[in-house]
């Protein structure tokens, strides 16, 4: 008995060293040298929307050409990208729900908040809108979606419902149109996806249903919908992108990349990349995908400082 | 239908043209696969052994557990090793999040329970009369293991291949542990993810051919080493 459990400790020593061995040899240095939150490397929280469009690609490999910096994203909902910043896994988070921001700000976890860009959300539902929402405030269109729903059963919306960006203004618009969110949420009429913004517009098209979302997106899938779009803008529609670093005080031994953070928010206001975010799209969908923010403040409720004022 | 004859399409294309993207992904995902399958498989089969031959109070009980992780989600295995190797986590140090070495980290804990619970599986499967013959024929402790393990190799064999198809088609681990970082830890499930959820249904669909047809080359080979 004493012998057997010798050998079967002996045996679990030798699992266990080579279980760590073959980890070492698979780590490749160069890859741990990569990953070690080192200064050349910038790692990103973003909302996926700037993903799917491909402006990242972009402005990452102009950045790394620029500042000897790799640019490396995780691209999830907002709600998720700043849980990432929150556990001090990201340097610098993208989002776009005001809201979420200011508690992160106040909550110490962000710094330097500026604004880079914005576009619409927009009311996309079947050609024959049924809720007859054509012409109205989004406010408005949610509440008449929600009344028509009540007898016409050809009106049904559907909801990302995952906690992101857009999720946080569907939330806010039904708030708007004097409707209590747990109603709807529990209404036949409403489907909550739980699913990222491409697979809720293939839903909503499937269902000949409501839906709202985020315009790059949709730029870039309306060829495969059948689905119209029916409120494209309006203030209560203004989609205002920011980018905050995470507070390095926070997670003093997690190695935050504070410089490349601070200057990838530098390039992201500078003019060159402002004056890009102009034309980004055109070529590929006969209009930008989003507005730069410089000169936009007022209309975008942000001070100038948050537009134009270098992150120091 | 016509949508997966496109999807057949896009991925025959795909690989006649050498599509970089899709053979960076795919190397990656077999790179990643293949060493969780191998530390697994490291760790598994003694472990697996270890139990069947030992003799301990609760062994009923820890093959059940074991058995039981077999339904481990894999979205419930990404989310406690985020929580573990977020730079806040207590792994922190080790700097895995959003790398290629914690997915493999990852999936490797999604594999051991059932390399080992069908370790255990197939020793337990040998007939009793070959284990009394080994004996009576004076075998001596490591003569006794060998043999017996040589006896279930099919069946462990197996064991190591249900690993590689659990580790190879894993989403939630690899999603939530890699982050799907493009050019770093993106694999074939989470990209097909990403293009699901961006709509692009065809390229998904094509995608999963490719990995299957990954799949399907790795069990040819394994069906030839068994042959031998």
């Amino acid at each position: 008995m004493m012998k057997r459990a010798v050998l079967g400790t002996i045996l679990l020593v030798a699992a266990l060293l080579l279980c760590s061995a073959a980890v070492v040899s698979a780590e490749k240095i160069k890859d741990l040298n990569a990953t070690k939150h080192a200064e050349d490397r910038l790692l990103i929280g973003t909302t996926t929307s700037l993903d799917a469009t491909g402006a990242l690609d972009i402005l990452a490999e102009k950045f790394a050409q620029e500042n000897n910096v790799k640019v490396e994203w995780v691209a999830v909902g907002t709600g998720q990208a700043l849980g990432y910043g929150q556990n001090g896994d990201v340097d610098v988070v993208m989002v776009h729900d005001r809201a979420a921001e200011n508690k992160f700000l106040d909550s110490g976890y962000g710094l330097d908040r500026r604004v880079f860009g914005s576009n619409y959300f927009l009311i996309a539902g079947p050609e024959s809108d049924p809720a007859k929402i054509a012409g109205k405030s989004a406010t408005e269109a949610f509440k008449a979606i929600a009344d028509a729903a009540k007898t016409d059963s050809k009106v049904v919306f559907v909801s990302r419902g995952d906690g992101s960006g857009t999720h946080a203004r569907e939330k806010l618009l039904w708030k708007g149109a004097g409707l209590d969110y747990a109603e709807v949420n529990k209404s036949s009429w409403y489907i909550d996806a739980a699913a990222g913004m491409g697979q809720t517009l293939n839903m909503a098209n499937e269902k000949d249903a409501y839906v709202l979302s985020d315009s790059a997106t949709w730029n870039t899938m309306a060829g495969n919908l059948t689905l119209k779009p029916e409120i494209t803008d309006g203030s209560d529609l203004l989609n205002v992108y920011a980018v905050m670093r995470i507070n390095p005080e926070k997670f003093p031994d997690v190695g935050i990349n504070v410089e490349a953070g601070k200057k990838w928010e530098n390039f992201l206001i500078s003019d060159a990349t402002q004056k890009w975010f102009a034309d980004f799209g055109t070529e590929k969908y006969g209009k930008p995908l989003f507005v730069p923010a410089k000169g936009d403040a007022a209309a975008l409720n942000v001070t100038e400082a948050e537009i134009s004022s270098p992150v120091a | 239908m016509e949508d997966i004859l496109s999807a057949i399409n896009t991925a025959i294309t795909l690989i006649l043209t050498w599509n970089p993207d899709v053979i960076e992904i795919s190397a990656r995902t077999i790179e990643i696969t293949f060493t969780s399958v191998l530390i697994s498989t490291i760790i598994a089969l003694p472990l697996g052994t270890l139990i069947n031959f030992s003799s301990f109070k609760g062994k009923k009980t820890l093959i059940s557990l074991i058995q039981t992780l077999y339904s481990l989600p894999t979205v419930i295995v990404g989310l406690v090793c985020y929580m573990f190797l977020s730079r806040t986590g207590p792994l922190g140090f080790l700097g895995f999040l959003f790398t290629p070495n914690g997915m493999i980290f990852g999936q490797t804990i999604l594999v051991i329970p059932i390399m080992t619970g069908m370790t255990i599986a197939a020793l337990q499967g040998i007939n009793p009369i070959i284990s009394d013959t080994i004996r009576s024929l004076g075998a001596n402790r490591l003569q006794f293991l060998t043999s017996h393990i040589r006896e279930a190799r099919f069946a462990i064999m197996a064991a190591v291949v249900i690993g590689f198809s659990r580790a190879i088609s894993e989403v939630g681990a690899a999603i939530m542990i890699g982050g799907n970082i493009k050019g770093h830890t993106r694999v074939l499930t989470t990209a097909i993810s990403l293009q699901t959820s961006m709509g692009n249904f065809t390229l998904s669909l094509a995608l999963g051919i490719i990995l299957l047809g990954i799949a399907l080359i790795i069990n040819l080979m394994m069906g030839y080493l068994q042959q031998r």
